[in-house]
């Protein structure tokens, strides 16, 4: 019996072990390959705006660039929008309505991202094309937009869960102030749940970066900075798929090596801070 | 009602018609181009069903290769990840305590927090590790991108398994340990079964999560044209994958078609499994509350 007891332990140790270490690889494998550059001089140059593989120049500024133009813009649309939406299901808008904007913005947070590109890259991009001269349709405006609804589900539904949690508390103090309930959310829920409501964004914002698919198959993948909303660029994540699969020489790889270790980083640094914020204001869920 | 409440008013409302319309208008447009050419011509082009189901006869036109790519990758993934994930969210709902609880989820977080791409990028490291020590022909397949997968959907399973766990009521919990059960009978044959439906619910969702995922795929081994997936060892087609190279690379209309053919196609797969979830948690919910 003592033996089963031992048994049973080791091997939920083992489990917990083996997770561990696949955070522990991946991060390995990244440095390991990147390290080149970013030990030896190399990285000067990776820091340019020069990505000219032929003529051994692999800056990937222009793609970090990209990559902080395209979330901010997401998040310039996901904010405001997933703001209202909260507004509506926490208390505005009537109550099977409420409901139902819910439970669709959680199945959206199932529909694979993949239909959301094609489905722009076959509606959003020829309206682009046809209404503004100039612009192939394949843009930032339009890898934004549909980011922004991409991220929407995240940042709406942990940001609920927030404010939920925080409405059980204050709702009857505030009804007892005669507050109507525009005035509560406004002035008391919101404020209160600020912790949450920051994880929601950090999240989203995440997911924003981190996002492949919306930027490969609506941004255009041009490594240059953008003139205006109707250029083309290439994110960070879009730059990996596409150097891994055409296949060039080494020295570009290690670029891509980097590229994915900035983007290592940027999770762990969202993830630390949310972490941190959840410890100091109590528990928030991240799963709504 | 003041202006200041009817504008939030107003600016609720917006945002909420704003997402139902994208939402409905995309679903419909899918439903509408994709509807038409649902049907046998779409999984099998030109090849007779049956023989091509069974693989008999090389289908060319047809989405079914990346069908049971698709459902032998999302297997693979599962099967590989479940183990791993179910015993590590029992370790952090049971066993863990303080620090070292605080640190482990910490970094099944940073694992969710990964963008696939870059999981992607460590199935190819991988290889050109491979190639460099120990097996010098090594190439990206199947059972690397499984294997990525399960990397990727792992933190999914342990934050079900260990919310599942920690939703049962303490005297619930408690019965086992006060029956002087193990901690192998507590947890066979009374936490795994009260948990069962919040574990078989996260599960589901990983599943979801792993067919719809396209970026580990493109890095570890998908190709467009690999017909019926021969071995773990090789190249394979998948569903996310035939939809991301048809709206770049379509020759002509029907394949065009196809392309939202297959979008239907995933989004039923993804919208079937996030319901039966979605119905198998909320009825747990219904059980202890």
């Amino acid at each position: 019996m003592h033996f089963s007891e031992t048994f049973s332990r080791m091997l939920l140790y083992t489990a917990a072990i083996v997770s561990l270490a696949c955070v522990m690889a991946v991060f390995a494998f990244l440095v390991y390959f990147a390290w080149p550059v970013l030990a030896g001089g190399e990285w000067k140059d990776l820091l340019s705006l020069n990505w000219r593989p032929f003529q051994g120049h692999y800056g990937i500024l222009p793609m970090i660039l990209g990559s902080m133009y395209l979330t901010v813009l997401a998040m310039l649309v996901a904010c405001p929008l997933a703001a209202g939406v909260c507004l509506f299901c926490s208390g505005l808008g009537p109550g099977p309505a409420a409901g139902a904007v819910k439970a669709l913005v959680r199945f959206m947070s199932g529909i694979p991202t993949v239909v959301y590109g094609f489905v722009a890259a076959f509606t959003l991009v020829p309206f682009l094309r046809s209404h503004f001269s100039g612009s192939t349709g394949y843009c930032l405006l339009a890898a934004g937009l549909i980011l922004g609804f991409l991220i929407l589900p995240t940042i709406v539904l942990i940001g609920l869960s927030a404010l939920e949690r925080v409405d059980q508390e204050l709702s009857l103090t505030c009804s007892a102030l005669g507050l109507s309930r525009v005035q509560s959310l406004i002035h008391v829920i919101f404020p209160a749940a600020w912790p949450g409501l920051l994880a929601a964004v950090l999240l989203g914002f995440a997911r924003a970066v981190g996002d492949t698919l919306i930027a490969l198959m609506l941004a255009g993948n041009a490594p240059q900075l953008p003139g205006s909303l109707f250029d083309s660029i290439r994110t960070l994540t879009a730059h990996i798929a596409l150097v891994v699969a055409t296949d060039s020489q080494s020295q570009a790889y290690r670029s891509v090596f980097a590229a994915g270790c900035l983007l290592f980083f940027i999770a762990a640094a969202v993830n630390i801070t949310v972490f941190r914020v959840q410890q100091k204001f109590g528990g928030l869920s991240r799963d709504g | 009602m003041t202006g200041k409440d009817r504008l939030i008013y107003f600016l609720a409302w917006s945002c909420a018609l704003v997402t139902t319309t994208v939402v409905c208008g995309l679903l419909g447009f899918i439903a509408w181009q994709g509807g038409a050419v649902l049907g046998p011509a779409l999984f099998f082009g030109d090849a007779p069903a049956w023989p091509a189901i069974s693989g008999q006869v090389p289908v060319w036109d047809g989405i079914w290769p990346a069908c049971v790519g698709t459902l032998v990758l999302v297997l693979l993934a599962a099967s590989l990840a479940l183990p791993f994930g179910l015993g590590c969210g029992l370790y952090l709902a049971i066993l863990a305590k303080g620090r070292k609880k605080a640190f482990c989820s910490l970094c099944i977080n940073q694992l969710a927090g990964t963008p696939s791409i870059v999981m992607g990028l460590f199935g190819f490291a991988m290889i050109l590790f491979l190639r460099r020590t120990f097996v010098p022909g090594a190439n990206t397949c199947l059972l690397l991108a499984g294997v990525c997968l399960a990397v990727l959907i792992l933190p999914y399973i342990v934050r079900a398994t260990q919310n599942a766990v920690e939703a049962i009521p303490l005297t619930q919990r408690l019965i086992g340990p006060s029956l002087g059960l193990t901690l192998w009978q507590n947890m066979v044959y009374s936490i795994l079964p009260q948990a069962s439906r919040g574990i078989l619910g996260g599960v589901i969702l990983a599943v979801g999560r792993a067919a719809e995922d396209t970026a580990v795929i493109l890095l570890t081994g998908v190709v467009a044209n690999a017909g019926l997936p021969r071995g773990v060892l090789g190249p394979f087609e998948a569903l996310p994958f035939t939809i991301y190279y048809l709206a770049a690379e379509y020759r002509s209309q029907s394949e065009l078609q196809t392309g939202f053919g297959a979008c239907l196609e995933l989004l039923i797969l993804t919208a079937l499994l996030f319901v039966s979830a979605r119905w198998i948690q909320r009825k747990i919910e219904n059980t202890w509350y």
